[in-house]
């Protein structure tokens, strides 16, 4: 497989503020790649600077091997899907789906046709007379994409596309990208800070904290392999537990891990460590029942399947034993020690 | 518990809460009654007028109705000054439009913070003096052994200046009295009312449209051309129609600065006061209100309002 896009230590800084730090990443063809990060973690300072809309303060970035670091975003093979969608309010459907194609000099019948077929591809057809501003947040979701698409880029950039839509259509939509990614077969770099849908979509993932990658890897990989402390509380929940009660449960100084569906009530097994505490709170989430319990001043979460009397099992206040096998536990770097690979 | 508080204006609050309609009334009523009928009552008055008779004998106007004030504006003369005072606000516009266009893209795309707000009392710096001590500031500028001969001279350029004013149309015996210094005194102080407009149509555009139209291969005047130019235009418009409508009606300028020759608003001037001929005076008014009118109609046939 080749290199679709690659970066090599890309910093963005803005005077003091360092929006990007030393970003080095590289992602193959083909790949349904995600940046995930809360906000202010420079993962959109990161696709900007893929599309063009921003320049690195140092470090290369390359498209398909070739260096694209100072190129303008209009020589660059690369498509973007903008947050707001950044549809032309004056143009129809069709004009803005057809309007790279009309700036490169494409002649009108053939680009009416391509536009219809891009429109067809996102399940819009016969809408190309209409204005944005009659559609939809999620058709104009899908002109945006039909817009991108109809240029057949290399790599295509999707800058927190699901943002607007609600929880419903959201859940939709990101069924039909990763089918729209599988059949087109160009790489998507795709922006999100909902880590739900980088874990469902993504072939892999990249995380963002203050400007930095703390980890890259498959969204499996990342949920069960969590590299640092941040990881493993960003992607998914989890029990992190640091200091005196990381050496008590693992006997080493570093922070471990363990998501609360591993966590049990009761004393430890064969096999298993556990703590002890008190119960303060007990969440009724349908399938699962979750119990938050403070030990020592840690905030823990055992996630157990619903039977229906959990009230009964413990209350508020009362001292409750927690266990987990000693296999579930994931020893993390000290945080702020995690960087690119 | 607190006790309710209710004093007269607490009742009329608690009445007017629940009656939306009245409140509508009651907030709209003055404005509305003053562009009813002191805005749209002269309006109506003036065009009345222009219906009415004059008596050249008893220099009287008489309220008998006639076509023959507007007729009258087809006299080769006062055609003349028709097309005169057109030719002369058509070319400051689109002067005006071409200089506040960069100025106006900078002021909204660019500047920041103190810069932006210098350009600002920048453009509007000119409105704070009285208009009429400009337009005569203009004269002393434009005049023979004004600034801009000795400018000319200094740089030696007398000679192309000399063979600018000796083009007809726009020439004339001085710089003060050619179109030509009309015209740059027209642009220079109607220029503010074309860059505000036009900044605040580039402001409302949103940064993202640009970086699209970039993302999607567009060079940068193809982005200005289809998505920047079309979506501002409709302050351009907003801007032209001042520029337009205030050359178009101005008769201190015309007076002071440019050749003899009448132009709509001295035509207007003499005609109500020295003559007292309100009927015709009336008619060249209706002159630009019907250009104005035919100029928004082609500007919407364009789509000029599409965008907003």
């Amino acid at each position: 497989m080749s290199i679709a896009v690659q970066l090599e230590e890309v910093s963005r800084h803005y005077g003091a503020v360092r929006a990007v730090d030393g970003v080095s990443l590289t992602i193959e063809d083909g790949e349904f790649f995600s940046l995930l990060g809360p906000s202010g973690s420079g993962k959109t300072t990161c696709l900007r600077l893929v599309a063009g809309f921003e320049l690195p303060t140092s470090g290369r970035i390359l498209l398909h091997g070739q260096d694209a670091s100072r190129l303008p975003p209009y020589e660059r093979d690369v498509n973007t899907v903008f947050q707001d969608y950044a549809l032309f309010p004056h143009l129809s459907v069709a004009e803005n789906v057809a309007y790279g194609l009309a700036v490169k000099g494409v002649d009108r019948r053939a680009r009416a046709r391509q536009a219809e077929e891009a429109l067809e591809l996102v399940a819009l057809s016969g809408m190309g007379e209409r204005r944005p501003g009659q559609l939809s947040g999620g058709q104009r979701q899908r002109v945006a994409l039909a817009r991108a698409l109809v240029l057949k880029p290399r790599v295509l950039l999707l800058d927190e596309p699901l943002g607007a839509l609600d929880l419903k259509l959201r859940e939709q939509m990101q069924t039909e990208l990763k089918g729209l990614q599988r059949r087109v077969g160009i790489t998507f770099v795709y922006v999100t800070h909902d880590q739900g849908e980088a874990l469902s979509m993504s072939d892999r993932i990249a995380v963002f904290n203050r400007g930095r990658i703390e980890q890259v890897d498959s969204p499996r990989a990342l949920y069960r392999r969590p590299r640092t402390p941040f990881v493993a509380g960003f992607v998914g929940t989890a029990n992190v537990l640091t200091g005196a009660l990381a050496e008590r449960v693992s006997g080493g100084g570093a922070p471990v891990s363990v998501r609360p569906e591993h966590v049990h009530l009761g004393a430890p097994a064969e096999g298993e460590v556990g703590l002890t505490g008190r119960l303060v709170d007990v969440q009724y989430h349908g399938p699962t029942s979750r119990f938050e319990i403070d030990v020592e001043g840690t905030r823990m979460v055992a996630a157990l399947p619903s039977t229906g009397d959990e009230d009964a099992r413990v209350r508020a206040g009362e001292s409750v034993s927690i266990a987990w096998a000693r296999s579930a536990m994931i020893v993390l770097e000290p945080e702020g020690a995690g960087g690119a690979p | 518990m607190t006790a309710i508080r209710r004093g007269v204006l607490g009742a009329a609050s608690t009445y007017l809460y629940r009656r939306g309609t009245l409140q509508l009334v009651l907030l709209l009523a003055p404005p509305l009654l003053w562009f009813g009928v002191v805005y749209l009552g002269s309006l109506v008055a003036l065009v009345w007028q222009s219906v009415y008779t004059f008596d050249d004998f008893g220099m009287t106007v008489v309220p008998e109705l006639t076509w023959a004030n507007y007729r009258a504006l087809l006299q080769p003369a006062n055609l003349d000054a028709v097309l005169r005072t057109l030719g002369m606000a058509s070319a400051v516009t689109v002067a005006c439009a071409l200089l506040a266009f960069p100025l106006a893209y900078h002021m909204a795309r660019h500047a920041r913070g103190a810069t932006k707000g210098l350009l600002f009392v920048a453009v509007m710096l000119p409105m704070w003096a009285s208009y009429i001590v400009k337009a005569y500031a203009w004269t002393v500028i434009l005049a023979r052994g004004g600034v801009i001969y000795w400018l000319a001279g200094r740089l030696g350029l007398s000679g192309a200046l000399e063979a600018v004013l000796a083009m007809p149309v726009v020439g004339g015996f001085s710089l003060s009295t050619s179109n030509l210094g009309r015209f740059a005194v027209f642009t220079y102080v109607w220029l503010p009312f074309m860059v505000l407009p036009t900044q605040a149509a580039i402001e409302r555009v949103p940064e993202s449209l640009l970086q699209a139209s970039a993302d999607l291969g567009a060079r940068p005047f193809q982005t200005f051309r289809t998505v920047l130019l079309p979506l501002a235009f409709p302050g351009v418009v907003a801007g032209s129609i001042f520029t337009f409508s205030l050359t178009l009606g101005d008769y201190i300028i015309p007076q002071l600065v440019g050749p003899p020759g009448l132009q709509i608003g001295t035509m207007v001037y003499s005609l109500q006061g020295s003559v007292g001929n309100m009927p015709l005076a009336a008619a060249f008014t209706a002159v630009p209100i019907v250009i104005v009118g035919v100029y928004l109609a082609i500007a919407r046939r364009l789509g000029a309002f599409d965008a907003l």
